[in-house]
């Protein structure tokens, strides 16, 4: 039955499920940490996070961020802090969502969604502005009509970096070392670290260079 | 009876206008049958072979996407069509239709259902039944061909020429063998009319399985039949003319738009008679049990019972198709003009003699416990001496 054994295989596979996902309707669960288009969160008090301190932009590999700070006027204040985002462009043309601003940024503005259907009919639509970039009044990401939202894209959009321990330091394992956020409130720290990280040794802090 | 209209008594009391309005009509259904066959099989064809590769397949357009060949065939309709300036314009232009002219005349011997009752006539449920019944086959399957040849040959590109050439050295080849495998169910019948054939396979209860219908008895045959009708259209493990991974598409590479969907529907049509073939000449064609609680002569066991069972013999031959296609990865060019040449003309060949000495010696009453063996190995025999002849590679190494 040597060279006739592939009609066995192929009649098997009919009995077998199906793996095909029903991609457009269903989307199949991404990773926790999956890298998609960004969203600039706001304090649970509707303030927005972004100082305008432009370290996404100077963090940024593919040149992509382009971040105008601004004075926040005293009477009518835009963030908490001295100064504002005032103009918050990413060119998504450019963006290789490498997550380098999210790692760089001080207040934990800018994070990323799940979300990767995004397509444009002409180039200027490809840089997001802070209009489509900043949370609505829920917390939620503002859905763009080219944008494909299913629902759950956005969930865990944000506080990732530091879910884990800072800066790699066990000592933080399952302390929480990040701000409220509006819609979601101060997110859980994230579990089931500690098995590993008390089986290696932990590094000497200084022996750090 | 008129020669050239062969045995179908729709003709015997001449020719008058009911007659001609039959005849189109049963053209009609022919030509509708055949397309809508097509359609569908194109459609089961890719939902079978997802189901062998876990997949869903097309299931978008219409109910389960039954409709997905014909949302094709619509694209394909209004695209663009480009012509290389190389072309040779007529030919190229006519190519398409003598693939699918001769598909669609091959198709018209197949009896797909019993005998009917007509306003006054009898008819066979049978486009056309010539007295040269089975040879109008192979004459339609070579003179398809043609289209692949010309297409290939007038695109004046290389790739397109090469795989028309490698197609009619297949064709011919395989021509061969699938004729003289036809030669062992001719001995068996005594005629060479397709409904002469079904005739002889005719439902006699449920021995008729293996008693009546050829495929047990002219079981050789039929595995040869099959291999070469698969070769012989095309089909996948055989379908060297248009080897997408060596000739970027093969004959038809320089068609777009409705001319290639005509040299795609050809090829289909080409599969489904040539399965229809297999069914009648081995599976008894329309022949089956009848429904026996209604009346013997009424409509549904008249009309609807054959072509019920011709279709259900026919689909569960495409289904073997669509599973070679889906587990059988393609030969080289060499070892299929060895399978044919070396192997299946000299095995069709040997396998008719044998029938008809057995054959003979049935109807002259001889002993056939005596005659049966003595025909299998004499024909065992010359099939082993003409294997050590054939010379083995190391030597033709040597000649080389």
């Amino acid at each position: 039955m040597g060279r006739l054994s592939g009609f066995r295989v192929t009649i098997q596979q009919v009995f077998r499920p199906r793996v095909t996902e029903k991609y457009p309707q269903e989307k199949r669960p991404k990773p926790s940490r999956f890298h998609g288009r960004h969203v600039l969160n706001r304090y649970e008090d509707g303030m927005e996070k972004c100082i305008g301190c432009e370290l996404c932009a100077g963090v940024c590999p593919a040149h992509c961020i382009y971040v105008r700070g601004a004075d926040n006027l005293p009477d009518d204040p835009v963030s908490p802090g001295e100064r504002y985002g005032f103009v918050y462009e990413i060119n998504y043309l450019r963006c290789i969502h490498c997550d380098l601003c999210v790692e760089a940024c001080p207040t934990e503005a800018i994070t990323e969604t799940k979300l990767f259907e995004f397509s444009f009919a002409h180039r200027d639509e490809a840089i997001y502005t802070k209009a489509e970039l900043l949370v609505d009044d829920d917390g939620r990401a503002r859905r763009q009509p080219w944008e494909l939202w299913l629902g759950g894209e956005d969930d865990e959009t944000s506080a990732w970096m530091r879910a884990t321990s800072p800066s790699g330091n066990a000592e933080y394992e399952d302390r929480v070392a990040w701000s409220a956020e509006l819609g979601f409130g101060v997110r859980e720290p994230e579990h089931g670290q500690a098995s590993d990280a008390s089986a290696v040794t932990p590094p000497d802090p200084s022996s750090h260079p | 009876m008129t020669p050239f209209a062969g045995g179908d008594p729709l003709f015997q009391h001449g020719i008058d206008f009911t007659v001609v309005v039959i005849v189109i009509a049963k053209t009609f259904i022919v030509f509708a049958l055949l397309l809508v066959s097509v359609l569908l099989y194109i459609w089961f064809m890719r939902k079978v072979i997802a189901d062998m590769q876990n997949r869903i397949g097309p299931d978008q357009a219409g109910p389960f996407g039954i409709l997905q060949t014909l949302a094709d065939g619509i694209k394909l309709f209004f695209k663009e069509q480009s012509m290389p300036i190389t072309a040779d314009k007529p030919v190229y232009l006519i190519a398409p239709f003598v693939s699918a002219l001769a598909a669609f005349l091959a198709f018209a011997i197949v009896p797909f259902g019993g005998i009917a009752r007509i306003a006054g006539h009898t008819t066979f449920l049978q486009l056309a039944d010539p007295p040269i019944g089975i040879l109008w086959l192979l004459a339609m399957s070579g003179l398809g061909v043609y289209g692949v040849m010309l297409a290939g040959w007038s695109s004046g590109s290389k790739y397109p020429l090469l795989g028309s050439v490698r197609a009619s050295a297949q064709v011919l080849s395989y021509e061969a063998a699938m004729g003289l495998s036809i030669v062992g169910v001719l001995v068996h019948t005594g005629t060479l009319s397709l409904r002469g054939i079904v005739i002889h396979q005719s439902w006699m209860g449920w021995d008729s399985f293996v008693s009546q219908w050829l495929w047990l008895p002219a079981i050789g045959a039929f595995i040869i039949f099959l291999i070469s009708a698969i070769a012989e259209t095309n089909h996948p493990p055989f379908d060297f003319s248009e080897a997408e991974e060596e000739l970027a598409g093969g004959y038809h590479a320089e068609y777009t738009g409705i001319r290639f969907a005509i040299f795609y529907l050809a090829e289909f049509m080409n599969v489904i008679t040539m399965s229809a073939i297999a069914v009648t000449l081995f599976l008894g064609g329309p022949s089956g049990p009848r429904l026996g609680f209604l009346d013997r002569g009424g409509w549904v066991n008249v009309w609807i019972i054959p072509v019920f069972w011709f279709l259900l013999k026919l689909w569960i031959v495409l289904y073997a198709t669509v599973w070679v296609r889906a587990s059988l990865p393609r030969l080289r060019f060499d070892r299929l003009m060895e399978l044919s040449w070396k192997f299946l003309i000299e095995a069709a060949f040997l396998w008719a003699m044998v029938t008809g000495v057995i054959v003979v010696a049935r109807d002259q009453g001889w002993n056939l416990w005596i005659t049966t063996p003595a025909a299998a190995a004499g024909g065992i025999l010359v099939f082993a001496f003409l294997m050590a002849c054939v010379p083995k590679h190391g030597e033709l190494e040597e000649i080389r």
